[in-house]
């Protein structure tokens, strides 16, 4: 792809803390490659803020490289913006033309209140994972992997739940604020396997006690969180949750 | 929801599978509406039919209270609002509205029991006889009052509701119960699809047929 630079007007939501209302800020930036990153763009503007002696714009971001999932923008509409199936840092600026206007906002939800700018708070999401999250193994040495034999299928489908990176893009797009996309990954990763089979259902009671306890929404099964996953987490999932929970509430011994 | 939501399509396959008795008048130049009326006395006068439509009233009650419980719980939970909206990118506007078109259903039963069932159970509608026994003659009813346009007007656009309600709904209420299988999903996908556009369309040529005559 042939290299461009261009001239951006950036439109992005500024909250001195989680106490404040906040409002958009218009900012113009000018000069910039396509093959920046997303958020290398940010670098640029806030150096500038900071040699004009004014407060550079807070975001999360870690590896830079769609793992860790830190990078939380909801880019013009769409959570982690226009491309399918990356993160934030992922995306760069060719996915943009000269002139174009970018409204940049933080996730919207309750249960993910804003500490500052766009910076979102996601410790609902480690207390979902504390609440089932975990197996119980022997101590000692580890077991050989091919140990346990594991179907094929099973082993895909619980890889490909075990992608998610908790970025929370599922709640931002959803209607209702629901975490369940989120937490059907957690649990379809571990219902899937063998090691998961002692907390299988304690885990999917516990995880969904604690996502209502955060304040997170209902799932109706719109889809819009498939849509945004930049993990490519699959509706399915939700599916195999409810079928999780059913069993679990009508069998469980307690 | 999805529990409730299955047990109201079950009773929409009884309850248009009754009312296409009226189009009995097409194929039988002498029926004038009385294969309908047989069928309407049989399910109010039967012991069978009047218990399950205790259990459709706690059905629809229970599905308008989550439902209406689950719309308002989930407005709840996003106080500040997106300055751009994802819209139509990632989901379907009748997914996304399915409180809404559910409220626009509720207000036409509203319209619709006081029109037919209340009274056919409790303030009376006219006799015929039928081989001999006496019947509520729910046909004329029916002529009656879908001679009004504005009455045939306000069917139409609830079937049209309807068929997005259900659009959404069929498929979503095997997801809920937990129906994964892609085989499966796929069926469901195929048959709600088809359900949302032909029962409704069924009942929505209800009033239009009889408006224009063509069932007589
Ligand atoms: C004949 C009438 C109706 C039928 C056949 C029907 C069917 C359904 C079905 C199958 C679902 C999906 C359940 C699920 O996803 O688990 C659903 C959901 C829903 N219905 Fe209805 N419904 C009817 C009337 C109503 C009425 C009168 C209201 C409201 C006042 C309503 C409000 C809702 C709401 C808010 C949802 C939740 C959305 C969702 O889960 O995706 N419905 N309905
Ligand atoms: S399911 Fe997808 S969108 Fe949701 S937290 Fe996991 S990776 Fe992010
Ligand atoms: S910064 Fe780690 S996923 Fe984007």
């Amino acid at each position: 792809m042939e290299h461009y630079t261009m001239n951006l007007k950036l439109k992005v939501w500024r909250q001195k803390n989680a106490k404040s209302s906040g409002g958009f800020e218009s900012y113009d930036v000018s000069n910039i490659s396509s093959e920046m990153s997303f958020l290398e763009m940010f670098d640029v503007l806030n150096e500038r803020l900071i040699r004009e002696g004014k407060e550079p714009i807070a975001f999360d971001h870690d590896c830079r490289e769609g793992i860790c999932g830190m990078c939380s923008m909801y880019i013009n509409g769409k959570a982690h913006g226009p491309w399918q199936g990356t993160t934030t840092c992922q995306l760069h600026m060719r996915a943009f033309k000269d002139g174009d206007t970018i409204v940049v906002e933080p996730w919207r939800a309750n249960a993910f209140p804003v500490i500052k700018d766009l910076m979102v708070d996601r410790t609902a999401f480690d207390r979902i994972i504390q609440a089932g999250g975990y197996i119980s193994v022997n101590t000692g040495n580890a077991v050989d992997a091919n140990a346990i034999p594991i179907e094929k299928d099973k082993a895909d489908s619980s890889f490909a739940a075990a992608a998610c990176i908790g970025c929370g893009a599922c709640v931002a797009a959803c209607k209702n604020s629901s975490a369940m996309l989120f937490v059907s990954a957690k649990v379809s990763h571990l219902a899937l396997l063998p090691q998961g089979a002692p907390e299988r259902k304690t885990r999917v009671l516990d995880m969904i006690a604690q996502m209502d306890k955060e304040g997170f929404g209902s799932c109706t099964n719109t889809g819009a969180c498939e849509a945004v996953c930049p993990k490519e987490i699959s509706l399915t999932n939700i599916a195999r949750l409810n079928g999780e929970y059913l069993t679990a509430g009508l069998t469980v011994d307690k | 929801m999805g529990l409730t939501g299955i047990f109201l399509i079950l009773f929409l396959v009884v309850h248009v599978g009754l009312n296409a008795c009226i189009f009995a008048t097409i194929f039988n130049e002498d029926d004038h509406g009385q294969m309908f009326n047989k069928a309407a006395h049989f399910m109010g006068s039967n012991w069978v039919p009047r218990l399950l439509e205790i259990g459709l009233f706690v059905g629809i009650f229970l599905h308008i209270i989550q439902g209406l419980m689950l719309e308002f719980q989930n407005r709840g939970k996003r106080s500040v609002k997106y300055e751009v909206s994802f819209g139509n990118r990632g989901s379907k506007w009748y997914s996304r509205s399915m409180g809404l078109l559910g409220t626009i259903l509720l207000i036409f039963f509203i319209i619709h029991w006081k029109q037919f069932w209340i009274p056919s159970r409790f303030t009376g509608v006219e006799e015929t006889t039928i081989d001999g026994k006496q019947m509520h003659d729910l046909f004329s009813l029916m002529k009656e009052t879908f001679a009004e346009p504005w009455v045939v007007i306000v069917y139409v656009l609830a079937c049209i509701s309807l068929a997005y309600h259900l659009l959404h709904g069929f498929q979503s209420a095997f997801r809920t119960i937990g129906v994964r299988n892609n085989r499966y999903l796929k069926l469901v996908n195929g048959l709600g699809v088809g359900f949302s556009i032909i029962v409704p369309l069924l009942f929505a040529l209800m009033p239009v047929s009889m408006y224009f005559g063509w069932v007589n």
